[in-house]
C-alpha cells in the first residue's frame, strides 16, 4: 500500500494506492489518474523563462503544454536555456516544438508586444 | 603630493576635510569603505546631545556644547535634517532623584540649560512614559539628526571645494622620509603629504601605531538597536534617556528623522572591531529596559534591528593632539559619543589648536560653505509640488513606495560629487529601502538605476561592501 | 480637481476584477491607479501554474491568468494609470496620486476600493540575529530577479519558511542550477500546499526541517553561513540542535502583510489580519471606502481574491446607487474557539441581497471537526470537515434567509465531534 499526495490541484488529497493500482482518497477522477501515472511513469509540468529580445521585457515565461516525463525535467531545462526569442510574442506561441521528442511543445505564457 | 591627507571619511573626517577646503591647501581623504560614513557614523543613535552628561572640564564636555551650538548653522549650510526635539532623562525610582540634581549641577558647569521636571510635568509632556516616573531632566537643546546625509553632504561640500576623495582605499603602512609622509594602501596605491590627520574611527589606534607606539587602548563597544516603523506620531516626542551609568548614556527611546523610532543601544565590549552582529539575549535586554521607561512600545512594529561599534578610549575622553614623535601627524582617537554632535566643533578645534600651529593657513577665496540644496518636497504645498513636478517630471515618479522617494531625488544624488553607487549608498542618501518593506519592492528598481547611470552590469552592482553583489549570476540565453 | 465615481487603488488581480465587475454592473466612470508599468500585480512574476482552477476551470500560469483580466480591462476601455503611486486617501475620498506625465493629481472619488496587495515580511521584521550581509532576500525578490530580470541570486541556497512562495522558489532555483540545501519551518507543520511539498521539495530531494528556524546569519560582506536550530513548543531554541549550512543565499518566506499604509491616517480600525475591518460588502468603517484581496487578508488562491474583489465592486456600486444603507439589524462577526480570524467583522443583514460569505482560517491543523456558525445562541450552520489546516482559507456562503435577526453576534467556531 503506497501513500501519495495528489498534485493535480491545490486540494492535495491524500491518496492510498494498493498493489493492483486501486486508488482511494481522491475527491475527483483526476486523482486516480494521477496516482496510477505517478507509480508507473510519473510526469510533471515544467515552467521556466527564456531570454527575449524586446524593448520592454528581459525574460519570457514559458511552460510545457502538457506534463512531460519526470526524469526529463533537467534535460528539458537544458533545451529551454538554449533558446532566445524575439518580440512580438503571444500566449500560446510555440517556443520549442516537440521538446526532446516527447510530443510536448514549450509555449509562451505571456504577451510581449515589442 | 598633498598638503594634508585625512585618513577616514566618517563624520569627523568629512567635517575636517570640509574645514580644510576653506583654506588654500591641497587635501586628500583616504577611506577604506566604498562610501562616506559607512562604519561608526552609520550605526549610532543619531542624537544631537545637549551636553549635560560629559564630565565638566573634559574635551567631550567642551566640544559637545560647542558642537551643539554650531548645529543650526552647519545643518543649514549642508542641507541636513536636524530637529531640536529636546531630551528627557527620567528617574524611575525615588533613589534616582538626587542623580537628577547632580546632572543639573553638571549641566550648569558645562553651560547647558536644563530644567528638572516633576513626575506630573513629565507625564504631561510625555504621557507614554512609565506612570511610576518620579521626575526628569529636560534638556531643550538636544535634538535628532540624519547622520548619513550629515557625513555625505559634508564630504560633498569638501569635494565641491577642491578636496580629493579616494574610496575603497585601506591604509596599510605609513612611512616618513624627511618632511614627507608616504601612505601605501592595500590596493597598492601610493599617496604623499606633509601632514596627516588621523580620523579613522574605530581603527584610529591602528593608524596611529603606524607612526609611533601608543599609550592608550580603544575598546570596541557594540550597541544594538531596534527600529520601529512610523505607524503613528504618538509614542514619544522627545528623546527619552534613562539615568546614565558607568556603561554610558543607556538605552534610549527616541523619534528618528524620517518619523521612525529608534530604541537602543546596548553597550558591550567586544573582542573584535568588526563585530556588528545582533544577538537575541542583548536585544531582549534592550527590549526589557526600554519597556521599563515606555511600557507601551509596540515591538510588533519593528522593521529592523542593527548594531554599530564605537571606539571607547581608555582615557575616558576624546584623544585629540599631535603625535608625540611628530607634530605633523594629528591624531583623533576614541571619538565615541558625543562624537556626532561634537564633530563640527572637533573640526574647528583641530584646525585652530593644531593645524594652524604647523602650517600657515590662507583663506580660500572661492570657498562656498553651501552644498547643493535638495528640493524640500515634504515642506511644499500641493500646488507648489504640482508646479515643481511640471518642471521636473522625474520627481513625479515614485521609486520607493514605503518612504515615497521619487526618481528625481535618486537621480539628483547620482549627479553629486560623492555619488551613491551601491544599494546602501542610495538608501543612506534618500531613505529608499528604509521603510517597512526594507527594499522588498524598490531594491530591484534601484539596482537598475545604478546599473544604467554608472554603466555597471547588473550582476556587478554592490549591495554595500566589496563582493556584495546583489544578483551575481546572469541566466544563460541562447541563440535562435 | 478631477472627479471620478470609482477609484481603484492597485491594478493587480483584485483591482482588475473589481473594475470589470463594476463596469459590468453599469458603473463605467472608473479609474485604476497602478504603481507598476503594467497591470497584473504580483502575478506577473508568478510564472508557475496553479492559478484559475475555480475561475476558468483550467490550470494557468500567473501571467496567463493576469492577461485574461488585463485584456478584458483594455477591451472594455476602463481608464487606468500606470507607474502611478497614490500618496494619500483623505476621509472624504480625495485620492492624491503622482506620476511623471501628470505630476501630482488630486481626484475626488465617490467610492474608493483599496486593492493594494501585500508586502513580504523581511529579515528586519523577524529580527534574525547575526550579521547583515548581502545575500539575504525575500522569496518574492528572488522570484522577480529570476523570472523577470533573468538573474540568479545565489548558487547555494537555504530557505526559511515553508510557505508556498518559499517552496516554489526552492524548485525554481534548483531548475536554474542552484543547490537548495534545505527549507526550515518554525512550526511543526508546513505552511504551504501539500502539492508543493511534493513537486517542489520531494521531487528534488530537498530536506524540510520542521520546528526549526534560523539562529544566526554569518557573513562579512556577503552571506557565508546560516545556522539553524530546533525550537520547542514555547518557540525557544533547544540547545545542541544547531546545524550549520555553507550558503551564499538565504531566502525568506515568512509571511505576507497587507499594504494598508494608505489607511493608517484614516480613523479606521484594523483586524487581526492587519487589514481594515469591513462589512459584508467589503466596506470599511468609512462609508464609500472599500477594501479587497490581499490588502484585506492574505489569500492562498487568486481565484478567491477575484471573488472577493467582485463582492467589493458590488458593494461599491450599491453604495454609489444609495442601496448600501447600513441600517436595520447589525451583527458583530467574531472568531470563536479554534478560529484565527473571520472576514467580514460586521454584517448588515438588511443590505444583503441573496447571500453573504464568511472567510476564516483555523488556528492549527485539525481533523474530524465541525465548523459551526451561530447567531446568538442558535446554530445556523454546521459543516463537517475531515481535515482542515491554517494555510487554507475557508469560505462559507450563507443565504440571507438563514439569519433570524436575533442576537447581535455571529460566531464562527470549531466543535470537536464527540
Amino acid at each position: 500500500m503506497k501513500e501519495l499526495i495528489c498534485i493535480t490541484c491545490p486540494r492535495g488529497c491524500h491518496l492510498q494506492v494498493d498493489d493492483n493500482l486501486n486508488v482511494t482518497g481522491n475527491m475527483c477522477p483526476r486523482g486516480a489518474m494521477y496516482a496510477k501515472a505517478e507509480l508507473t511513469h510519473p510526469v510533471r509540468m515544467v515552467t521556466s523563462s527564456v531570454n527575449v529580445i524586446s524593448e520592454i521585457e528581459s525574460r519570457l515565461p514559458v511552460k510545457t503544454k502538457e506534463p512531460i516525463p519526470k526524469e526529463l525535467i533537467f534535460k528539458v531545462m537544458e533545451e529551454i536555456k538554449k533558446v532566445s526569442v524575439k518580440a512580438p510574442i503571444e500566449i500560446g506561441d510555440i517556443v520549442i516544438k516537440d521538446v526532446l521528442g516527447t510530443g510536448v511543445d514549450i509555449v509562451a505564457t505571456k504577451n510581449i508586444s515589442r | 603630493m598633498f598638503d594634508v591627507i585625512v585618513v577616514g571619511a566618517g563624520i569627523v573626517g568629512s567635517l575636517i576635510a570640509r574645514k580644510l577646503s576653506s583654506y588654500q591647501l591641497s587635501v586628500a581623504v583616504i577611506e577604506k569603505e566604498p562610501d562616506v560614513g559607512n562604519v561608526v557614523t552609520m550605526a549610532n543613535s543619531a542624537i544631537v546631545h545637549s551636553g549635560y552628561d560629559p564630565v565638566p572640564g573634559t574635551l567631550k564636555a567642551k566640544l559637545n556644547v560647542l558642537g551643539n551650538k554650531m548645529m543650526d548653522k552647519v545643518c543649514e549650510e549642508l542641507d541636513v535634517e536636524m530637529e531640536r526635539i529636546g531630551s528627557l532623562t527620567v528617574a524611575l525610582y525615588d533613589s534616582q532623584l538626587p542623580l537628577l540634581e547632580e546632572l543639573a549641577k553638571r549641566s550648569k558647569e558645562n553651560g547647558v540649560e536644563v530644567k528638572i521636571l516633576s513626575a506630573e510635568e513629565t507625564l504631561k509632556l510625555e504621557p507614554h512614559i512609565n506612570e511610576n516616573v518620579k521626575g526628569s531632566l529636560l534638556a531643550p537643546s538636544a535634538g535628532i539628526i540624519n547622520p548619513f546625509t550629515f557625513a555625505v553632504h559634508a564630504m560633498e561640500n569638501a569635494v565641491d571645494n577642491g578636496v580629493k576623495l579616494f574610496l575603497s582605499e585601506k591604509v596599510v603602512s605609513i612611512k616618513k622620509e624627511g618632511e614627507v609622509f608616504s601612505i601605501i594602501t592595500e590596493s597598492g596605491n601610493f599617496y604623499q603629504s606633509k601632514v596627516i590627520i588621523n580620523a579613522a574611527g574605530i581603527y584610529s589606534d591602528e593608524i596611529h601605531k603606524m607612526v609611533e607606539p601608543i599609550d592608550y587602548t580603544l575598546t570596541p563597544r557594540k550597541g544594538e538597536y531596534f527600529i520601529l516603523d512610523h505607524y503613528s506620531d504618538d509614542l514619544v516626542k522627545h528623546t527619552i534617556f534613562p539615568l546614565p551609568s558607568e556603561k554610558g548614556k543607556g538605552i534610549l527611546v527616541t523619534p528618528s528623522i524620517g518619523g521612525t523610532y529608534l530604541i537602543g543601544p546596548s553597550a558591550e565590549a567586544m573582542p573584535s572591531k568588526d563585530d556588528v552582529s545582533t544577538d537575541k539575549p542583548t536585544l531582549d535586554e534592550i527590549r526589557r529596559q526600554a519597556l521599563d521607561m515606555v511600557p507601551s512600545i509596540p515591538f510588533n512594529q519593528v522593521i529592523r534591528t542593527f548594531a554599530g561599534s564605537r571606539p571607547t578610549p581608555s582615557t575616558h575622553d576624546f584623544i585629540i593632539g599631535f603625535a608625540k614623535k611628530d607634530n605633523h601627524f594629528i591624531n583623533l582617537s576614541g571619538i565615541e559619543s558625543p562624537g556626532l554632535v561634537s564633530s563640527p566643533a572637533i573640526a574647528e578645534y583641530v584646525v585652530n589648536e593644531y593645524l594652524s600651529k604647523i602650517i600657515n593657513l590662507k583663506a580660500n577665496p572661492s570657498y562656498n560653505p553651501y552644498v547643493k540644496k535638495r528640493p524640500a518636497f515634504s515642506k511644499m504645498s500641493v500646488k507648489e509640488r504640482q508646479e515643481f513636478i511640471k518642471k521636473n517630471p522625474d520627481y513625479g515618479q515614485i521609486i520607493c513606495n514605503c518612504e515615497k522617494v521619487s526618481l528625481g531625488e535618486i537621480l539628483f544624488e547620482m549627479n553629486t560629487s560623492v555619488p551613491p553607487k551601491t544599494i546602501k549608498a542610495i538608501k543612506k542618501r534618500t531613505r529608499a529601502g528604509f521603510g517597512k518593506c526594507q527594499g522588498g519592492f524598490c531594491q530591484p528598481l534601484v539596482l537598475k538605476l545604478i546599473s544604467e547611470k554608472f554603466g555597471i552590469p547588473l550582476n556587478k552592482v554592490l549591495f554595500q561592501k566589496e563582493g556584495s553583489f546583489v544578483v551575481p549570476y546572469k541566466l544563460e540565453g541562447g541563440k535562435k | 480637481m478631477i472627479k471620478r465615481k470609482l477609484v481603484i487603488i492597485g491594478g493587480g488581480s483584485a483591482g482588475m476584477a473589481a473594475a470589470i465587475k463594476a463596469y459590468e454592473l453599469g458603473e463605467k466612470d472608473i479609474l485604476i491607479i497602478e504603481k507598476n508599468a503594467y497591470l497584473g500585480g504580483i502575478l506577473n512574476q508568478c510564472i508557475h501554474n496553479g492559478f484559475g482552477l475555480h475561475e476558468f476551470k483550467e490550470e494557468l500560469t500567473g501571467p496567463e491568468f493576469m492577461s485574461r483580466f488585463s485584456d478584458k480591462v483594455k477591451e472594455l476601455g476602463i481608464d487606468y494609470r500606470l507607474e502611478s503611486n497614490v500618496l494619500s486617501i483623505s476621509g472624504n475620498k480625495v485620492v492624491t496620486y503622482t506620476n511623471k506625465e501628470e505630476g501630482l493629481v488630486e481626484v475626488q472619488a465617490e467610492a474608493v476600493i483599496l486593492t493594494a496587495g501585500c508586502y513580504e515580511r523581511n529579515a528586519g521584521a523577524i529580527q534574525i540575529p547575526g550579521d547583515r550581509p548581502s545575500g539575504v532576500y525575500t522569496a518574492g525578490q528572488a522570484q522577480l530577479y529570476v523570472n523577470c530580470y533573468g538573474y540568479l541570486v545565489g548558487k547555494r541556497v537555504f530557505i526559511l519558511g515553508s510557505g508556498d512562495i518559499g517552496l516554489i522558489m526552492a524548485r525554481r532555483m534548483t531548475l536554474e542550477g542552484a543547490k537548495v540545501l534545505g527549507v526550515a519551518e518554525l512550526m511543526p507543520y508546513s505552511a504551504g500546499l501539500n502539492r508543493n511539498i511534493v513537486q517542489c521539495l520531494k521531487d528534488y530531494d530537498i530536506p524540510l526541517y520542521l520546528s526549526h528556524t534560523v539562529k544566526q546569519v554569518i557573513g562579512d560582506s556577503h552571506l557565508e553561513k546560516v545556522v539553524i536550530a530546533k525550537v520547542d513548543e514555547k518557540m525557544q531554541f533547544i540547545p545542541g540542535t544547531e546545524m550549520e549550512f555553507d550558503c551564499d543565499c538565504l531566502l525568506l518566506s515568512v509571511g505576507l502583510l497587507p499594504n494598508v499604509d494608505l489607511f493608517n491616517k484614516l480613523p479606521l480600525h484594523f483586524s487581526k489580519t492587519r487589514g481594515a475591518k469591513v462589512t459584508q460588502a467589503m466596506e470599511s468603517e468609512i462609508p464609500g471606502i472599500f477594501s479587497a484581496g490581499n490588502v484585506l487578508h492574505v489569500h492562498d488562491l487568486v481565484d478567491y481574491v477575484v471573488e472577493e474583489a467582485r463582492e467589493a465592486a458590488e458593494g461599491a456600486v450599491a453604495y454609489l446607487r444609495g442601496e448600501l444603507k447600513r441600517e436595520g439589524h447589525v451583527y458583530d462577526v467574531n472568531p470563536g474557539v479554534g478560529i484565527n480570524y473571520v472576514v467580514p467583522q460586521k454584517l448588515y443583514i438588511d443590505d444583503v441581497k441573496e447571500s453573504c460569505s464568511f472567510k476564516f482560517r483555523v488556528t492549527k491543523p485539525m481533523k474530524d471537526i465541525n465548523i459551526v456558525i451561530s447567531e446568538g445562541e442558535n446554530v445556523i450552520k454546521k459543516i463537517f470537515k475531515p481535515a482542515i489546516v491554517p494555510s487554507e482559507m475557508e469560505i462559507v456562503r450563507l443565504k440571507k434567509e438563514l439569519f433570524k435577526k436575533e442576537g447581535s453576534e455571529i460566531k464562527v467556531f470549531v466543535e470537536e465531534r464527540k
